[in-house]
């Protein structure tokens, strides 16, 4: 529910480890709402989230240690270099990380020689790969990305593609919404229709 | 999975906020500009006369603080729920209200601070005695901390809110005039020879007050600012 507007009821699924979701549906019919009800920012007017067997109303912290999350907004500073911002989300994230493995994350991305550029002269693009860089620090199990493939040139999408699969036979969760094509090899993306 | 220590969590986002303002001194230097501003109008339009000069000065430092910091407050979190950071930092497996106290602490550190110590500074222009002006800065140690508190609770209820400025003025001003009047009432104590103690103490109790329930409030109203 979005004020008086019901977006969607009934929806039931269960997530096992080493499943890709992708939440498909028309502009506005809830993706984002969704993704963000499953990270606990928007509470469901009926119905409960579970993890692991447990209300993540319960769970609070515990469950956002297992969680990242990657929406429509970057959640990057545009004062702070790259690097700074790389390290810095990810200690908040519970991983304290050397410059060398930082600077490893970005060098991945693409954005070798852009480490230490404040954030505000890179295009949009390079900005999306410094906020997709926490998902090679981060350990959490479950991966709530919102588009995460807006703005990235080809080379990008077959890294996240590359680092999705990495992480999918780790057991790890990823739910996604995009309206570009994204194959991960060996793994069937199980999908979710919103209408 | 290391967790980090709570400790540990606050310092570094202390150190982010500091090493932010530091890259946008401007922010910063239009508080403190400002607030030598308005203070300094007064004996300007007022003139020479010393003893109104020596009389409104506590007050006339107050009021400006308290507007001084009003300017501040829409930046607490209004920048970091535009650039996504702020719903980054709600997923942080730590408690948030702990968070929030630590971006309390470094507002107060951008804001609050620097017109402590400019204070003393400002308050030769009227007059004032030395023993004055030590309790003047005492009372805005004790005091300021509490304006940044309840102005956190402030923006983070208009966060998102169209005219949210002018809107957490009004809000947060007249819950901010207990500080204001004991605040004064420490430093007119002093001028009319008696001491401060009780003025003082009573704004220690409203800092203890607000450090225990702010920062928990501020932290709900944030949840229900990103829904």
């Amino acid at each position: 529910m979005r004020g008086e507007h019901q977006l969607f009821a009934g929806l039931n699924f269960v997530l096992g480890s080493g499943e890709l979701l992708q939440v498909q549906g028309a502009n506005g019919s809830g993706k984002t709402t969704l993704l963000r009800s499953l990270c606990g920012f928007i509470q469901p007017q009926a119905g409960v989230i579970h993890w692991h067997g447990q209300s993540i109303r319960e769970l609070e912290e515990d469950f956002y240690s297992d969680i990242i999350y990657l929406g429509h907004l970057n959640g990057i500073k545009d004062e702070l270099n790259a690097l700074e911002n790389l390290r810095f989300s990810s200690a908040m994230a519970g991983y304290e990380v050397s410059d060398s493995v930082a600077i490893a994350a970005l060098r991945r991305m693409g954005l070798r020689g852009r480490e230490t550029f404040p954030v505000k002269v890179l295009s949009q693009g390079q900005r999306r790969r410094v906020a997709l860089a926490r998902l090679l620090i981060s350990k959490a199990s479950l991966w709530i990305l919102d588009e995460p493939l807006t703005a990235l040139d080809v080379s990008a999408v077959g890294m996240m593609q590359e680092v999705i699969g990495e992480h999918l036979v780790q057991q790890g969760m990823v739910i996604f919404t995009t309206h570009q094509a994204l194959e991960v090899t060996g793994v069937e993306t199980r999908l979710l229709s919103l209408s | 999975m290391s967790k980090l220590t709570l400790f540990r969590m606050s310092g570094l986002v202390i150190n982010r906020e500091l090493t932010l303002a530091m890259r946008r001194r401007a922010d910063v230097l239009t508080t403190l500009i400002f607030f030598v501003m308005v203070v300094s109008l007064f004996p300007l339009a007022i003139g020479s006369e010393l003893d109104i000069l020596r009389k409104i000065a506590p007050g006339v430092v107050w009021v400006a603080a308290l507007l001084a910091s009003m300017l501040s407050l829409g930046r607490m979190f209004s920048a970091d729920y535009l650039d996504g950071t702020l719903e980054q930092m709600m997923l942080v497996p730590q408690s948030l209200s702990m968070l929030v106290l630590s971006k309390i602490i470094a507002h107060w550190m951008m804001s609050g601070l620097p017109l402590v110590l400019i204070a003393p500074v400002l308050g030769l222009q009227f007059d004032m005695s030395a023993g004055a002006l030590l309790v003047l800065i005492a009372a805005l140690l004790l005091g300021t901390p509490v304006l940044s508190m309840i102005g956190a609770v402030g923006a983070a209820l208009t966060l998102g809110l169209r005219g949210g400025g002018v809107l957490v003025s009004l809000l947060v001003l007249p819950l901010c005039i207990p500080v204001l009047i004991f605040g004064t009432g420490a430093v007119d104590a002093v001028t009319s020879g008696m001491s401060a103690a009780a003025n003082l103490s009573l704004l220690g109790a409203f800092l203890l007050v607000s450090l225990l329930f702010t920062p928990w409030i501020a932290a709900q109203a944030l949840r229900i600012s990103m829904e």
